[in-house]
C-alpha cells in the first residue's frame, strides 16, 4: 500500500473534512502524482486561499501559505516570481477562485503563468454551510437561494480556456485514477495549469438537494461523467445532464516567468 | 411579543422590522445566520426586500451604495477580514453621504486565522466617517436597528452596528419582538432629498477640487457633531414608543464611585456583575459602558468621569505602537481638564475569554496600585 505518511503532518489530524466529503480523495490524488514525479518536498510550495478546499495545505509536509479569501493566485504569483525554481500548486474553491477572488483567476489564466491550480468545484461555499456560489446550478438550492438559484453558473474550466490558460483539465473524485493522471500532467506543464475537480460537499449542497447520503453525491458523480472522448460523439440530447472530464485544453504558448527572464537577458547591458 | 433568539438572528429582526428594500451580503463566519435568515425572509415574502447574493463584501458595500444612491433603504452585514475588504467602500459611503446601515460581528484579523471575537476589525475603520454603536445585548441588538436608520437617514451618513462574535453572535436571549407596524411609526419610508432619478436628474460621484473638497469634509464632521443629539433624541423617542431606551453610553453605579472600569460590548454585562460584587464588600467601584464611539461622546464621557479618582479602561483591541483604543479617546476626552489617573488595560483578544474573574483582576490591580503604569497592561498574556 501506498504510505502517505512522509507527506502529511500528522501533527494536524484528524482533519476538518465531514464524512463523505470529496477532498480527501483530492488531497491523496495529489499526494501519490507528486510522489510518481518525483517532486521535491522542499521545492514545492502550495498555496490556498479560505475554505474547506483551501485547508489542504495544513495536511501537507511541504512549504505551504494559508493565505486569504479568493487571494491564493495573487499571492502565488508573487511567490512564483520571486522563485520560479519553486513548484507552485495552488488549492483553492469555486468560492474562493470564481467569486471574492474571480479576477486574480482570470488575470492569472491571461499571464500564463506557471502555476498548479487545483480547483475542488463543489457547487458551494462549504466553509461557511452552504450559500450560493457562482458555480450553484439553475434552480439548486443553498440557504441563500431557498426557492432555487436563479443565477446562472460559471463553466470554470470554460472560462479558464477563454482566458488564456495553457492546460485545462477537469476530474472527479469518482474516477480517481483519472484524476491522478490529469493532476500529474498539469503538475508537469509550464504554464497555467487548472485542474478543476468536481469534489462532492454532502453536508452544504447534499443536503439541502436531496443527495444528503455522500454515497448519492459518488453515484451522480458515476453516472453523469463522460470522458471528452465520447463527449465527442454524442448529441446534445444525449449530454444533457452529463458533463465531460479529461484535457480541454493543452497548448504550447509563452510562460510568464520565462519571458521576464528572457526580458532581463535581453535588457543586460553589454560587458 | 416575546420569543429567544440568537444575536445574530436579533439584528435580522430589527432589519425586518425597519422595512428595508435592499440587502447585499457575502457570507462569513460570524455573520452567516444575520444573512441566511434575511434570505429566507425575502423569500417567503416576510420583507418585501431584494437580496442580492454578490461576489465579495467589496461588491456587497458597492451595491449597498448603489440601492441607497437609488432612493431605497439598504442594509448590509460582515465580520473581520470581510469588513477590511470592504474599506475602500466604506469611505465612499461617507463621502456620497447615504443612510446605509451596516451590522459587523466582531472577530479578530488574521493571521493568524481566528474566527473569535475582538474589536480591531471594527475600530481599525475608525476614521473612515461611518457612526459606530457598539452593542451588549440580543434586545439592544434588534432596537439598535430601526434606530441606527432612523439616525442615519436624518444625518445622511451611514451607521455600522457593532456586537461581539459568539458571546453575542450566538448567545439566545430573550427578546421583545419589535413589529414592522409599530416601528413604521418610528422610522417613516426613506425619501431622500435627492436621488438617482430619471425624471430628476442628477450626478453622482463626481471631482471635486481644491475648491470644493474641504467644504464638503467640513460638512461630514458637522453631521457628526449633530449626531450625538440626534442619536440622543432617537432613543428617547424610542423609548417612549417601546420603553427602551439605550444613551450614549451607561453609567453603572458611578454616582459616589472612585473607581471606574470603562468596558463595551458584551464585557459590559459581565462588569456589572464583578461590580455589585465588589460593592458588597464596600468598594466604591462603578462602571461606564460606552455604546456610541463615532460621533464620540466627549461631554457624557468627562461629566461621568471626572468624579472618579481613577479610571481604568479595558480594551478588547489595539492600535500596535500606541495604547488600547477606547482608552486613548478616554484620554483624549479628559485631557486638559483633569488629571485623574486613567490607565489601559488590554484583555480578550482573539475571542480569549473575559471573565468575572478577569475583570476582578483589572479591578483590583487598578484600585491597588499607587502608582499604576498607565498607558498599557497587558492582562493575562502567558509569555
Ligand atoms: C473576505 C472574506 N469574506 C468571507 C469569508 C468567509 N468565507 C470563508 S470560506 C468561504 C467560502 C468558501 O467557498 P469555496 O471557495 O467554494 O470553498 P469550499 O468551502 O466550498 O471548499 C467564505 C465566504 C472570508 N474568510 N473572507
Ligand atoms: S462542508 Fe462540505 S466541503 Fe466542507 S468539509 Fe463538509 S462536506 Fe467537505
Ligand atoms: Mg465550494
Amino acid at each position: 500500500m501506498f504510505d502517505y505518511l512522509q507527506y502529511v503532518r500528522q501533527e494536524n489530524f484528524p482533519h476538518i473534512w465531514c464524512s463523505g466529503c470529496g477532498d480527501g480523495i483530492v488531497l491523496k490524488a495529489l499526494i501519490r502524482s507528486m510522489d510518481k514525479l518525483g517532486l521535491s518536498q522542499d521545492e514545492t510550495v502550495m498555496v490556498s486561499g479560505i475554505g474547506c478546499s483551501s485547508r489542504t495545505p495544513g495536511y501537507v509536509d511541504i512549504n505551504t501559505l494559508h493565505t486569504t479569501h479568493g487571494r491564493a493566485l495573487a499571492f502565488a504569483t508573487g511567490v512564483k516570481i520571486a522563485n520560479p525554481d519553486l513548484n507552485v500548486i495552488v488549492v483553492t474553491g469555486d468560492g474562493d477562485a470564481t467569486a471574492i477572488g474571480g479576477n486574480h483567476f482570470i488575470h492569472a489564466a491571461r499571464r500564463n503563468i506557471d502555476l498548479t491550480v487545483l480547483l475542488y468545484n463543489n457547487y458551494i461555499y462549504g466553509m461557511t454551510g452552504g450559500q450560493c456560489s457562482p458555480t450553484t446550478p439553475r434552480g439548486a438550492y443553498a440557504s441563500t437561494a431557498q426557492h432555487g438559484n436563479l443565477e446562472p453558473p460559471f463553466n470554470i474550466s470554460g472560462l479558464a480556456i477563454a482566458a488564456g490558460a495553457s492546460f485545462v483539465a477537469r476530474g472527479d473524485v469518482y474516477n480517481v485514477k483519472k484524476l491522478e493522471t490529469l493532476i500529474g500532467k498539469a503538475l508537469q506543464k509550464k504554464g497555467f495549469s487548472l485542474v478543476e475537480v468536481v469534489s462532492p460537499c454532502p453536508t452544504a449542497f447534499g443536503r439541502r438537494n436531496r443527495m444528503a447520503r455522500p454515497v448519492k453525491m459518488m453515484e451522480q458523480l458515476r453516472d453523469t461523467v463522460v470522458s471528452v472522448e465520447k463527449w465527442e460523439k454524442m448529441t446534445d440530447e444525449e449530454r444533457k445532464g452529463k458533463f465531460r472530464t479529461g484535457i480541454l485544453k493543452d497548448i504550447e504558448k509563452p510562460e510568464f516567468t520565462a519571458e521576464y527572464a528572457k526580458l532581463i537577458e535581453k535588457m543586460r547591458p553589454e560587458e | 411579543m416575546k420569543k429567544v433568539i440568537m444575536g445574530n438572528h436579533a439584528v435580522s429582526y430589527g432589519v425586518r422590522a425597519s422595512e428595508v428594500k435592499v440587502i447585499s451580503a457575502y457570507p462569513i463566519t460570524p455573520q452567516t445566520h444575520v444573512v441566511e435568515l434575511l434570505s429566507e425572509m425575502c423569500a417567503n415574502g416576510e420583507i418585501d426586500a431584494k437580496f442580492i447574493k454578490v461576489e465579495s463584501e467589496h461588491s456587497a458595500m458597492a451595491a449597498c451604495v448603489g440601492a441607497s444612491a437609488a432612493g431605497s433603504r439598504a442594509f448590509t452585514a460582515t465580520s473581520a477580514q470581510g469588513l477590511l475588504l470592504m474599506h475602500e467602500m466604506l469611505h465612499w459611503a461617507v463621502g456620497a453621504r447615504l443612510p446605509i446601515v451596516l451590522a459587523n460581528i466582531n472577530r479578530a484579523v488574521g493571521p493568524p486565522w481566528s474566527i473569535w471575537t475582538d474589536q480591531n476589525d471594527s475600530l481599525s475603520q475608525r476614521d473612515v466617517g461611518w457612526l459606530q454603536i457598539y452593542c451588549e445585548s440580543n434586545q439592544e441588538t434588534q432596537d439598535t436597528v430601526p434606530q441606527a436608520f432612523k439616525i442615519a437617514e436624518e444625518l445622511q451618513m451611514p451607521v455600522m452596528l457593532v456586537m461581539d462574535a459568539f458571546f453575542l453572535s450566538h448567545t439566545y436571549e430573550i427578546v421583545d419582538m419589535i413589529e414592522k407596524e409599530q416601528v413604521r411609526e418610528f422610522l417613516p419610508p426613506y425619501k431622500p432629498d435627492i436621488k438617482i432619478d430619471t425624471a430628476d436628474q442628477h450626478s453622482f460621484g463626481n471631482l471635486a477640487g481644491p475648491d470644493h473638497y474641504m467644504e464638503l469634509r467640513y460638512m461630514i464632521q458637522k453631521a457628526m457633531d449633530r449626531g450625538l443629539d440626534v442619536i440622543k433624541r432617537v432613543d428617547s423617542e424610542f423609548e417612549e414608543m417601546f420603553g427602551r431606551g439605550y444613551g450614549l453610553i451607561e453609567p453603572y453605579r458611578c454616582d459616589d464611585a472612585e473607581t471606574i472600569l470603562v468596558t463595551s460590548g458584551t464585557v459590559a454585562s459581565t462588569t456589572r456583575v464583578v461590580i455589585d460584587e465588589l460593592r458588597d464588600e464596600g468598594v466604591r467601584v462603578g462602571s461606564l459602558k460606552i455604546r456610541v464611539f463615532r460621533p464620540f461622546p466627549i461631554e457624557d464621557v468627562f461629566e461621568v468621569l471626572s468624579k472618579a479618582k481613577k479610571v481604568a479602561v479595558i480594551d478588547r483591541n489595539i492600535s500596535f505602537g500606541a495604547h488600547g483604543i477606547f482608552y486613548q479617546e478616554i484620554k483624549s476626552a479628559l485631557y486638559g481638564r483633569t488629571d485623574i489617573p486613567i490607565i489601559g488595560y488590554i484583555a480578550g483578544l482573539g475571542g480569549r475569554d473575559i471573565t468575572p474573574k478577569v475583570i476582578r483582576e483589572i479591578a483590583d490591580k487598578a484600585i491597588g496600585d499607587e502608582q499604576p503604569e498607565r498607558y498599557i497592561n497587558w492582562i493575562g498574556v502567558k509569555i
